[in-house]
C-alpha cells in the first residue's frame, strides 16, 4: 500500500488517536505511517461492540423482569460471556449458571461474591443491585 | 525522552514494538519489523475447535510471548521473566526495578487499561507495554500501539497485570539481563526467512499455514446454511483479527514486507528478498481488499456472496505461496 492510500477516516473508535500502518513511500521504502482509522475496520469493530451491547441490554431486561440475577447483566455489561467469566473466576460454568438465578444469587456466600466482584471490577454491593439504565424494555 | 532516556516509538504490534524499543534502550538497534521477522512471528492459524467469544481462533501471527522467547534464542539476548504469586509482590517488584533505573516490559489485559479508548477495550490478556518510570502513584507507560506515551494509575495497572483467565499475565515483567557481545544478523536472517517460508508452505495439518487459509475459506462457504447474524459476526471476526488488533495492516503482511526489505539491505541488496518484499506488499493489498469485501457485505442488506469472499481467500493463499517460494530461493 502506498503511503497516500493509507486510510485516514477519522474513526471515532480511536478517539483522535492514530494506529501504525506499514506502507511504501515515494522511494519504495516501507515504513510506519499513522492512520486515523479505516472505515472497513470501524465497521467490524462497531459490529462487535453492537453485539456486546445487545447482549447487555437483553440481559438488563431479563434482570428487570426478575428472570435473572444482576450478575447476569454485569457479566455482559463488562463485555464478558459465560466462558470468560468462568475463566476469570475459576468457577465451573454450571455453578455460575446457578448464580444467574435471582433466588440463588440473593443467598450467595460472601466469599464467592468477592470473586465475582474482583473479576468484574465492581464492589460486592454494586453487584447485588441492577444499575439504572436509560433504556426501555419491551 | 524520559529521565532514564527511554525513547517511545509508535509500532504496529504490541509485542514486537515492546521488544524493539526495549532492545534499543539496552543497546541493540533493531526495528519492529526486524524483531518481528527475526522471531519468525509471521504465520496463519485457523483453529475451529478453539472458541473465543463463540468464534474460532484465527491468528495471523505466532502465539503470544513467542517473540520474546525467539528473540532470546535467535539473537542470544538473555531476558529475565518474572511472574508473581500475589499482587503485592508484583507491585513491589515493579517499583524496585524502576528504582534501579530499569525499563521493563509487562504483560497486561487490554480491558482494564484506562487510557485505551472505550471502544477498543476488549478482554484480551496478552497485551504488552513498557513501563519506564514512576511519578507518585502513577506509572509512565510506553504502549507501542499508541502514538505517544501514556500515564496509568497504580490500581488500574495492577488490575490489568493480574487479570485472570485465558493467557493470564500473572503480573509478568520482563527485561534483558545480558546482551550479545557480537551480533551477526546475516545467518540468523537467512535461517528464519527460510523457516517461515517452509512453515507456511509445508505444514501438513489443515489448521495452519496456507492450508489453514484454505480451511478458513472452506468454512466461509458453510456460513450460507447458518443464521445470518452469526455469519456476519463470523466474517467480522476474521477482519478484526486481521486489522483491529494492531497488525500494521493486512494481518502483519505489510510489516513482514518491511522486514524482507530491511533484510535485503542487510544482505547487501539481495534481489531475491527485494522481490519477495514487493510480492508480499501485493499480497497485503489483497488481504485489505478481502477485508473491504467483508465490511461491505456486513453493511449491505443484500444476500452475502460467500463464494466470492471464499474465492478471494483462496486467491490470497495462492499468491502467498508464490512469496514463500521466492523466499526459499534465498542462498
Amino acid at each position: 500500500m502506498d503511503i497516500k492510500s493509507v486510510p485516514q477516516d477519522n474513526s471515532p473508535v480511536f478517539e483522535g488517536g492514530k494506529k501504525a500502518i506499514y506502507a511504501t513511500d515515494e522511494d519504495g521504502k516501507v515504513k510506519v505511517v499513522g492512520s486515523s482509522g479505516w472505515e472497513a475496520e470501524e465497521t467490524v469493530t462497531k459490529q462487535a461492540l453492537q453485539d456486546l451491547e445487545d447482549n447487555a441490554k437483553e440481559a438488563y431486561c431479563a434482570v428487570k423482569k426478575g428472570e435473572k440475577s444482576p450478575l447476569y447483566y454485569y457479566m455482559f455489561a463488562l463485555r464478558m460471556d459465560l466462558q470468560l467469566l468462568a475463566e476469570s473466576t475459576g468457577f465451573f460454568k454450571w455453578t455460575i449458571k446457578k448464580d444467574f438465578n435471582p433466588k440463588t444469587f440473593s443467598n450467595i456466600k460472601d466469599k464467592r461474591l468477592e470473586v465475582y466482584a474482583e473479576a468484574l471490577g465492581k464492589t460486592k454491593e454494586e453487584l447485588k443491585v441492577l444499575e439504572e439504565l436509560d433504556y426501555e424494555c419491551e | 525522552m524520559s529521565a532514564n532516556n527511554f525513547e517511545h516509538t509508535h509500532s504496529a504490534h504490541c509485542e514486537s514494538g515492546v521488544m524493539s524499543s526495549m532492545l534499543r534502550h539496552y543497546g541493540i538497534n533493531l526495528s519492529e519489523a526486524m524483531v518481528f521477522g527475526l522471531s519468525g512471528a509471521l504465520t496463519f492459524a485457523y483453529l475451529p475447535f478453539v472458541k473465543i467469544g463463540g468464534m474460532p481462533l484465527v491468528a495471523y501471527r505466532s502465539l503470544p510471548k513467542s517473540i520474546i522467547k525467539k528473540i532470546q534464542k535467535n539473537l542470544g539476548v538473555k531476558m529475565k521473566l518474572e511472574t508473581f504469586s500475589s499482587k503485592e509482590k508484583g507491585q513491589d517488584r515493579l517499583d524496585e526495578l524502576l528504582k534501579e533505573g530499569k525499563v521493563v516490559g509487562a504483560q497486561t489485559s487490554v480491558f482494564w487499561l484506562p487510557y485505551f479508548p472505550e471502544d477498543m477495550r476488549f478482554h484480551f490478556n496478552a497485551h504488552n507495554l513498557v513501563i519506564y518510570s514512576k511519578e507518585g502513584d502513577n506509572y509512565n507507560i510506553s504502549d507501542p500501539v499508541f502514538e505517544t506515551t501514556q500515564v496509568c494509575d497504580k490500581a488500574s495497572l495492577t488490575k490489568a497485570r493480574f487479570t485472570k483467565g485465558l493467557m493470564a499475565p500473572k503480573g509478568l515483567l520482563y527485561y534483558p539481563i545480558e546482551m550479545p557481545k557480537e551480533l551477526d544478523l546475516k545467518p540468523v536472517l537467512k535461517k528464519n526467512i527460510k523457516k517461515t517460508a517452509k512453515a507456511m508452505l509445508k505444514t501438513p495439518v489443515p489448521i495452519s499455514g496456507l492450508k489453514g487459509i484454505k480451511s478458513l475459506a472452506k468454512s466461509i462457504l458453510k456460513l450460507k446454511a447458518k443464521d445470518k447474524r452469526y455469519a456476519k459476526l463470523y466474517l467480522g471476526h476474521i477482519v478484526r483479527m486481521q486489522e483491529e488488533i494492531g497488525t500494521g495492516g493486512a494481518g502483519f503482511r505489510y510489516l513482514y514486507a518491511s522486514f524482507l526489505q530491511e533484510a535485503s539491505e542487510v544482505l547487501d541488496g539481495n534481489d531475491v528478498l527485494k522481490e519477495a518484499s514487493k510480492l508480499m506488499l501485493e499480497v497485503g493489498d489483497k488481504w485489505r481488499e478481502f477485508a473491504l469485501m467483508i465490511a461491505k457485505s456486513i453493511k449491505s442488506k443484500k444476500e452475502i456472496d460467500y463464494k466470492a469472499i471464499s474465492d478471494k481467500l483462496l486467491e490470497i493463499a495462492d499468491d502467498e505461496a508464490i512469496v514463500y517460494k521466492k523466499m526459499l530461493e534465498l542462498k
